[in-house]
């Protein structure tokens, strides 16, 4: 071995070695700004769903949204067909709400089973189309750019 | 099927620019590996063969989408009776097919002015650079004929349209935010495609990293561009007004400008001083693929973002192709790289020293620059940890998750601030010398400019401890890069009795590179600037006002005056209107609206901005009330101070690299060397 390829050896182990150390420390520090995505099913599955904040996902059901718009409070409920619940956003909505909708909320969920929201987003797209089943894919705003209630 | 129509010809052209990259990519490899010059008129005849046929491709897209063609599937997909033509011509990269198409074209515009500018110099390393090139045209030419091919007959051609995405014609800089950010984009397969051929090549002389350095400069300027504009277009068109939201596909584009700023630095160490090889090699190569990366995670579909309007077939196709590059770099590196330290070895021993003479010294600049790229692969590295977190998650353990702005922030204040800090440090030291005295007589001043520009803030209520630490920084590091310019012009005009100007414009033209490197700082200052003071004092709150109802907002007086209904045509829209008046001075009236587009659903909501350099009243739309006659409207008023000075930093850094890259005079070149005489630079001069 050449003192040159000696050289490139060390350091191509020192990055690694360096790499792998902020790899750790970065991932110990995603810790609370991870959020989960739930459907309403996976929400009302989950017992401890209460103490964390999720992003619950689903189709706002017709007729059951309401929008003070004095006390800036919205109220919907978010179905993924089998299970459905309550939200209660401290909040306006963004431009695009509307019943039947894909929409993302994030918040928890209480213990009288309404889910507290502090932020609403909603599926930004081309054609009109409700979503299918589970479904919380699809293409949603970033969190910042609609939904944020202050 | 008629032979002429617009489908069969841009077909055509396509597959002839297919043809071309392959064969001329191969005659690049052949005279790269025996110097046959037959092969290498060939290989560049093809590469503007490819060039014309791809530009041809997208003027054909442009004529089809402008005249309306529906008989091409792309027009189809975005094109509309109703659109307007110059919209219609944006609508190019409005959608996936078209956008990958134009990304050939611009590729196309690439690989002629490299040709043309390598002209008969370099001879060397020319032909492997063509090859390389060619070969990355091979794929894109591949993608178009095949998975993404916008010019598909349809047989039945549909009367009309849906028309290009609302949010894509709603503003006008949505024609040039893409194309900015795309020429930064393709423009990577560049310095790339050069790097390559230096390792194919087995040799690495000084003179090679000119044109290498250039080349990433380049793509790099529009690249900064493309993400000011992206900020901006998200600024004045999503209304939530704010620029950046740590995205993935805005961090997509910011992972390629973190590696590239950081070899644009390293490369200056190579150059001079022979050292740090390998590492901007490797800056250099991870620059291209973090640009394919970024291709990959807009257009693939597999993010939820605001950009990814459009999912695909062709995320497997490219995540193969990025897999390739990524190989093929790791083994041209590990199998050539030591045929430059031989080539290295030789330079030094024929100059008598091994790379460019001088001992290590904390103090020096290439110690700073090391610094410097320190933190900007962890910045970068950072950034694509929280970006790829949630995919990785999802492919192992199936389930869904996004990493929030918090983990961004964490991580890049202190990187961000460390950065501009090394932005004042680097320019006041020396190459390769330890010198503790003159750094603290640089320096020194520069710390109390930025203790003084931070009290300056402070005093004026911007008290919050980071706002305060990153207006020092921003102070030390404008100081420190102001004096690398004004020191030298005093020195001129009390030694040789020169008028200011005079002795400002010999300075300047003696070290012209070096200042626009400190241009290009100012410009990192002042979007630096930009967002500590809107990241901390960004103000704003929703209103439920009645027609005529006046509210206190910030130091403004809003009151709504009621909404009006306006019709341009392809679209239609409801603008409420806002009185505001300002310490009894009446501002002017502000229209933030909601605009229907007549093929979409959904009305799209745009803010109006009052812009004033000390900060920005921005109105959006929430609720226009049409269910109970527009009697209540519900509105979003937003203040976010000196916002406006983010918008310069692009423009400037711009200023720098056309300062950097102007052809020089004959005389140039010795001149515009450092002004330290005893260094001699780099490892083959």
């Amino acid at each position: 071995m050449t003192d040159a390829m000696k050289k490139r050896l060390f350091g191509v182990g020192a990055v690694t070695v360096a790499l792998a150390a902020l790899g750790v420390i970065a991932y110990s520090n995603l810790g609370d700004s991870i959020v989960y995505y739930l459907s309403p099913t996976q929400l009302l599955e989950k017992a401890d769903a209460q103490d964390a904040v999720v992003r619950l996902g689903g189709m706002v059901v017709p007729g059951s949204y309401k929008w003070d718009q004095d006390t800036q409070v919205l109220e919907f409920d978010l179905s993924d067909t089998e299970q459905q619940v309550h939200v209660v956003n401290a909040g306006n909505p963004p431009q695009m709400f509307r019943e039947g909708i894909g929409a993302v909320v994030e918040g928890k969920l209480q213990a009288d089973g309404t889910f507290h929201s502090s932020k609403v987003m909603v599926k930004h797209d081309n054609q009109y189309q409700a979503p299918k089943g589970h479904e919380t894919e699809g293409v949603y705003a970033n969190p910042t750019l609609d939904g944020e209630s202050s | 099927m008629n032979p002429f129509s617009i489908s069969m010809l841009g077909r055509g052209l396509v597959l002839i620019a297919l043809l071309l990259a392959t064969t001329g990519s191969f005659a690049g490899y052949l005279a790269g590996s025996r110097r046959d010059r037959r092969a290498w008129l060939y290989a560049r005849n093809a590469a503007y063969g490819f060039s014309a046929s791809m530009i041809g491709a997208n003027l054909l897209m442009i004529y089809a989408l402008v005249t309306k063609d529906f008989s091409v599937k792309y027009v189809t997909q975005v094109g509309s009776l109703a659109t307007p033509p110059l919209i219609s011509v944006v609508s190019l990269w409005s959608s996936l097919e078209g956008s990958i198409l134009f990304w050939g074209g611009i590729l196309g515009v690439y690989v002629a002015l490299t040709v043309w500018s390598l002209g008969e110099k370099h001879k060397e390393f020319a032909p492997w650079a063509l090859h390389v090139l060619l070969a990355i045209s091979v794929f894109f030419a591949f993608l178009i004929a095949s998975v993404a091919d916008p010019f598909h007959y349809v047989p039945n051609p549909p009367m009309d349209g849906p028309g290009p995405n609302p949010l894509l014609q709603n503003h006008w800089l949505m024609a040039v935010h893409p194309p900015m950010l795309y020429l930064g984009y393709v423009g990577m397969s560049v310095p790339f495609s050069l790097i390559c051929a230096a390792l194919l090549a087995g040799r690495f002389e000084s003179g090679w990293m000119g044109p290498v350095r250039n080349w990433m400069l380049i793509p790099w300027t529009f690249l900064s561009f493309g993400i000011m504009l992206g900020g901006w277009w998200s600024y004045a068109v999503l209304g939530w007004g704010g620029a950046w939201a740590w995205d993935p596909v805005e961090n997509a584009s910011f992972h390629p400008w973190l590696t590239g700023t950081a070899f644009l630095h390293s490369a200056m160490v190579l150059q001079r001083r022979g050292r740090m090889r390998d590492w901007t090699l490797v800056l250099g190569m991870a620059t291209f693929l973090l640009t394919l990366l970024g291709t990959f995670m807009t257009r693939s579909g597999v993010f939820n973002s605001v950009h990814s309007f459009t999912q695909s077939s062709i995320g497997p196709v490219f995540l193969v192709f990025i897999a390739v590059v990524f190989l093929y770099s790791v083994l041209l590196l590990a199998f050539r790289s030591h045929l430059l330290d031989e080539e290295a070895e030789q330079v030094a021993q024929s100059i008598g020293t091994r790379g460019g003479g001088g001992g290590r010294s904390i103090l020096s600049r290439e110690i700073a620059i090391a610094v410097q790229n320190v933190l900007f692969a962890m910045f970068a590295f950072t950034v694509l940890l929280g970006t790829l977190f949630p995919l990785i998650v999802e492919w192992t353990q199936g389930r869904q998750l996004s990493v929030g702005e918090p983990y961004f922030d964490r991580w890049g204040l202190p990187l961000g601030l460390g950065i501009t800090f090394m932005m004042g440090v680097g320019p006041a030291l020396p190459w390769g010398r330890h010198d503790p005295a003159a750094a603290t007589r640089r320096l020194g001043p520069a710390v109390v400019v930025g203790i003084v520009f931070a009290g300056f803030w402070g005093a004026l209520g911007y008290t919050k401890p980071f706002t305060l630490l990153a207006l020092f920084t921003i102070g030390f590091a404008l100081w420190a890069n102001l004096h690398e310019f004004v020191e030298p012009v005093w020195a001129r005009m009390k030694a040789r009795q020169e008028p200011m100007h005079l002795a400002m414009s010999r300075v300047f033209v003696r070290a012209r590179r070096r200042f626009g490197g400190h241009t290009a700082h100012y410009g990192v200052l002042f979007a630096v600037f930009a967002l500590a003071l809107t990241k901390g004092y960004r103000a704003e709150k929703d209103f439920t006002m009645t027609v005529g109802e006046t509210v206190d907002f910030d130091s403004y007086q809003v009151t709504y005056a009621g909404y009006e209904n306006v019709d341009e045509g392809f679209r239609t829209a409801e603008v409420a209107n806002f009185h505001v008046v300002r310490n009894g001075r009446e501002v002017g009236t502000f229209g933030p609206r909601m605009n229907h587009y007549p093929t979409q659903m959904q009305p799209i909501v745009t803010p109006a901005i009052h812009e004033r350099p000390t900060g920005d009243l921005y109105f959006s739309l929430i609720d226009i009330g049409t269910n109970n006659g527009g009697q209540k409207v519900v509105v979003r008023m937003i203040h976010q101070p000196y916002q406006m000075w983010l918008w310069f930093s692009a423009p400037i850094i711009a200023l720098g690299t056309l300062i950097s890259l102007w052809p020089e005079r004959e005389r140039g070149r010795s001149a515009s060397r450092s002004p330290a005489p005893h260094v001699v630079a780099g490892s083959a001069k």
